[in-house]
């Protein structure tokens, strides 16, 4: 209890849900596991109901994409998997348990102590406690809020869908490494191709910070991986306070409050759930061999580390531009499609990570986010808005390829290029059309380009004699120049121009 | 226009049956009418049905088309596809095997109006034999009990001496075939509830091994020890329905296999069987059951078999482990019924959740309740390790007592019940010691291996019955042992009251 509580040793721990949003059929009936946008109630089975005398029928892809993430994260895989009953009583669990993977009696969920490291943070390495195949619940809907409904709908909709848990020691300092891992975790996600992690609630998180020896608080309930920075980074603070005045603090779940941005304590419970695990009578043991594993293994596609090394030594990218590309498995893609048309990756590469991503922030936040957390959450999360997906959808690898070019080969300059990039986010013109139908390309004639510079010149006094000694204010001319050619003024040509009519100034 | 059939043919055989339909001597509507008859006049005092399918007639007449069809066309084709080996036969199913349109109640106030939207596998592979789903049989609720007392629909009593039970817990099938209110009869079986009632009924009741019937449709009590079993009054007739048997793509549990059931030889020659020292030793058995155990083995002595008693001491924990587990795995199977999807419901309105599933739940019957009670308890952290898993070791353990006395023997011999068909009423007041005269049955559940239970003698106007348990996948030869005893004790033994 003595200490500072900035001294503190911060532990911060993770259980993040994602759906297996790849799989055609949910993961014990052949219910199409995609349940978004459909009427409530309709994409359900006597099986995913939990009708009486119905039987869970194991999805064996949902298992092959499950030990796929397991080895991805270096996790171990257990000869015998086995499913276990969680048993509670909650309105949106068709059968009054859930099926899932337990490992206190024996260590039989698909992964068991993995590990990850991050680039991005100097090599640490978060590791993986375990990783579990489960089924997701329904949800309810509630009239306005939790709190002031009168009652609850229940959409068993998504009763079934696969989700695979993966639970982390706690090894995270500070909320920064924790959103670092959920962008490594999200792209790994996306290389194998089993979650489409921008899905709304296809990737949920739940976080739990502990601060020295204090009593660990779960946070539930946190809708985004950018809410998951912000949600432990308050329960840091929260405790911090609660430490210096010298307050104990409780073992509690508390929920996040993404209107207030605050965690708020959940319910108080009357008691201790025990949820009476029990290996699952209706789903034999599943036999893993080396064998299979080795398959599975050999199946898989390129991992993220494996591709940044591949673009380094393939493409002589920087390591950073790779890490980038790769983080978001879209642009690396755009890159290796891009090449198609034009074969200059350093150069396509900068084009993406500098500017198309730029564009992708500004119109709307990329990566992942997340849907409401189990059974207490709220029903929908944010989503991560249309914005950046938009923007792909009009600019392709082709794009950026012939952009690149253009501008590689002096046909426009970067000013134009940029104006070519936004006309094409909004009509998605390619280019090469583009500068077709800009018809001029540059402004690359002297007589033309001569009235503006001298335009330039008259109104920028100044500037001209600063220029005399001091070559940067030439840029400043410059920049005036490509303001009144609209952008078409062939930099090279006017900056030419620029420094002859300076010098005779001078003389 | 329909005319009733003599009532002594309410007592034929399904295969009897079958040959009397397909050359046309008796008309399937005809015969499902008398039957339907004689339950409504004498069900009101045996109470074998919870609900009797009011489109069983209108099935027969169906049936009846396809037949004359077939007979006037190419004669020598199947009708209506399949080889309908049970083309017609009313058959009785327990009320907690899902039949697609027919409510299905489990005898629980919890699913009084419950209609399932689909037929469970063996059902449909029956039907697709051509049997006609005459009605849905009573029992104890969800399974739980060895008398058919405990069902929400009150007792069957036993067709034989209406003062005493019929078994349990599927007593209405049991008594609806002793009664000839079915010809054949589908019931399920965790620890004995086929082979008791099939014992006090004085009938044929098999549970087979485990996995061979498909579970899908057969409302879960106890999903590691469930199996939908089959009553018959002939050895024939099991024949025929197991060819409901086999892998179900629904069922992950389920087994493939082709059983060779053809039923010629009719005798014992060669075959050993165990008799276990702790049974015939227990002081649990009434005198008559010790003295018809004595007399079925100087039967198959006579046809040809060898007995010899071995002693399986870890059967001792047989009752405890058989209730813990079935218990556990109860409160986990019955932990969906709470009004919310389906079953007996309430307004909700302004009601907290807790409330509404406490109030919703109390519905279950008291027996019920004390199971899902116990077996929450078992399962409870802290005690996991203490009753569950002990309880699984057990089982393990009687599970390999059992192959290794089965290395030596082909079957192992006990009487189904160590008691006579006790009075309504008689037991049920003391739960312990009605859980007690499972202690024969159990062991083949735990173990996963089949039982034949064979209607042997009479005591006093009741029934006894011997049971016969074989290494997995042995159902072809309990059968033998059946059809050679059948054979043997022909006129001696009476499988209806007709």
């Amino acid at each position: 209890m003595n200490g500072s509580a900035d001294d503190a040793m911060v532990r911060i721990g993770l259980e993040i849900h994602c759906q297996l949003t790849a799989l055609r059929s949910k993961l014990f009936c052949p219910c199409p596991a995609e349940y978004r946008g459909k009427e409530p109630n309709t994409n359900v089975c006597p099986v995913c109901l939990g009708m009486p005398g119905t039987l869970p029928l194991l999805n064996k892809r949902a298992v092959e994409y499950a030990v796929m993430l397991a080895l991805a994260l270096n996790c171990s895989i257990p000869e015998r998997i086995t499913f276990y009953r969680k048993n509670y009583f909650y309105p949106d669990l068709p059968k009054n348990f859930q099926i899932t993977q337990y490992n206190a009696y024996e260590q039989a969920s698909v992964g068991v102590g993995g590990s990850i490291v991050l680039d991005d943070l100097e090599g640490k390495r978060v590791r993986i406690r375990r990783l579990q195949l489960e089924e997701d619940p329904g949800r309810l809907v509630y009239e306005g809020s939790i709190d002031t409904s009168n009652y609850a709908l229940v959409d068993y909709n998504r009763a079934g869908v696969a989700l695979v848990e993966i639970v982390t020691e706690p090894d995270f300092r500070e909320p920064g490494e924790v959103r670092v891992f959920l962008n490594m975790l999200a792209s790994i996600l996306e290389h194998l191709g089993i979650c489409d992690t921008t899905l709304e609630g296809a990737v949920r998180c739940d976080a739990n910070v502990s601060m020295g020896d204090q009593a660990r608080v779960e946070i539930k309930n946190i809708n985004s991986f950018r809410d998951v920075e912000r949600a432990i980074a308050f329960e840091m603070t929260r405790q911090r306070n609660l430490i210096s005045r010298g307050i104990e603090i409780r073992g509690e779940t508390r929920h996040w409050d993404d209107a207030r941005r605050v965690t708020v304590q959940a319910r108080a419970k009357e008691e201790e759930e025990d949820y009476r695990y029990f290996p699952e009578p209706d789903i034999p043991s599943i036999e893993i061999s080396r064998m299979d594993v080795e398959a599975i293994r050999g199946s898989m596609p390129e991992l993220p580390h494996a591709r940044v090394e591949r673009f380094v030594r393939e493409y002589n990218l920087q390591r950073d531009t790779a890490r980038v590309l790769v983080g978001e498995k879209v642009l690396a893609d755009m890159l290796e499609t891009g090449l198609k048309y034009y074969n200059n990756a350093r150069s396509i590469a900068n084009w993406i990570v500098t500017d198309l991503k730029g564009y992708m922030e500004r119109y709307g936040g990329s990566g992942v986010s997340g849907g409401g957390g189990n059974g207490n959450g709220n029903g929908d999360g944010s989503g991560s808005g249309s914005g950046s997906n938009s923007i792909l959808a009009k600019v392709t690898a082709r794009h950026i390829a012939e952009l690149a070019m253009l501008v590689d080969s002096g046909r426009i300059n970067r000013t134009v290029a940029r104006q070519i990039m936004q006309s094409a986010i909004s009509t998605g013109i390619l280019p090469s059309e583009a500068v077709k139908s800009m018809n001029a390309g540059m402004l690359s004639d002297r007589d033309e380009l001569s009235p503006i510079v001298e335009r330039v010149l008259k109104e920028e006094r100044k500037a001209v004699i600063d220029a005399l000694s001091n070559e940067k204010a030439l840029n400043y001319l410059l920049g005036k120049v490509m303001r009144y050619s609209k952008g078409r003024a062939d930099p090279r040509l006017v900056l030419d121009m620029l420094r002859e009519r300076v010098t005779r100034e001078g003389k | 226009m329909i005319s009733m059939v003599r009532s002594s043919r309410l007592a034929l055989s399904a295969y009897e049956l079958v040959e009397e339909f397909r050359c046309g001597s008796m008309s399937i509507e005809d015969y499902m009418a008398s039957l339907l008859e004689r339950i409504e006049s004498i069900d009101g005092r045996i109470n074998a049905y919870i609900t009797v399918n009011e489109h069983a007639l209108e099935e027969a007449r169906k049936m009846d088309r396809l037949v004359r069809a077939g007979s006037d066309g190419n004669s020598n084709s199947g009708h209506g596809g399949g080889d309908q080996a049970l083309l017609g036969v009313p058959l009785a199913v327990k009320d907690n095997i899902s039949t697609l349109g027919i409510r299905t109640t489990c005898a629980s106030r919890m699913l009084a109006d419950y209609v399932p939207v689909y037929d469970a596998t063996v059902v449909k592979r029956l039907k697709g034999a051509g049997a006609i789903v005459i009605g849905k049989t009573n029992m104890d609720e969800f399974g739980m009990g060895s008398t058919t007392e405990f069902s929400a629909f009150g007792a069957t009593r036993n067709p034989w001496k209406e003062d005493r039970v019929a078994g349990g817990s599927s007593g209405g099938s049991g008594a609806a075939l002793a009664a000839c209110m079915a010809s054949i009869a589908l019931g399920s079986d965790t620890g004995g509830s086929v082979r008791c009632p099939a014992s006090f009924c004085s009938v044929y009741g098999l549970k087979p091994t485990y996995g061979l019937l498909s579970r899908y449709g057969l409302i879960s009590y106890a999903s590691s020890l469930d199996c939908i079993g089959l009553m018959a009054r002939s050895v024939h007739d099991l024949a025929l329905m197991l060819r409901a048997a086999g892998r179900d793509e629904h069922d992950h549990t389920s087994i493939d296999s082709t059983l060779d059931l053809r039923l010629e030889c009719t005798d014992l020659k060669g075959l050993r069987f165990a008799l276990i020292k702790e049974v015939m030793e227990s002081e649990g058995m009434d005198a008559p059951v010790r003295d018809c155990m004595m007399d079925a083995v100087s039967s198959v002595e006579q046809l040809g078999a060898t007995v010899e008693e071995v002693s399986m001491p870890v059967l001792r924990y047989a009752l405890a482990s058989y209730y813990t587990i079935a218990m556990a795995e109860a409160s986990s199977n019955l932990a969906r019924y709470d009004g919310v999807r389906y079953g007996h419901t309430m307004q909700p309105d302004g009601v907290a959740w807790n409330e509404f599933y406490s109030t919703i739940r109390s519905n279950f019957g008291s027996e019920v309740k004390r199971r899902i009670m116990l077996g929450t308890y078992v399962l409870s952290s802290g005690y996991y390790g203490r009753y569950y898993m002990k309880a699984q070791q057990a089982r393990a353990l009687i599970r390999d007592g059992m192959m290794m006395v089965l290395k030596d023997h082909d079957a192992v011999m006990t009487p189904t019940m160590p008691v006579l068909p006790p009075r309504i009423g008689e037991r049920v007041s003391d739960p312990l010691r009605l859980y007690t005269i499972d202690i024969c049955t159990v062991v083949a559940n735990l173990a996963g291996i089949p039982a034949l239970s064979i209607p042997y003698s009479m005591h006093d106007g009741l029934p006894i019955g011997i049971q016969f348990m074989a290494g997995h996948l042995g159902e072809p030869l309990l059968l033998r042992i059946a059809h050679a005893l059948e054979s043997a004790r022909e006129g001696k033994v009476r499988r209806c009251m007709l």
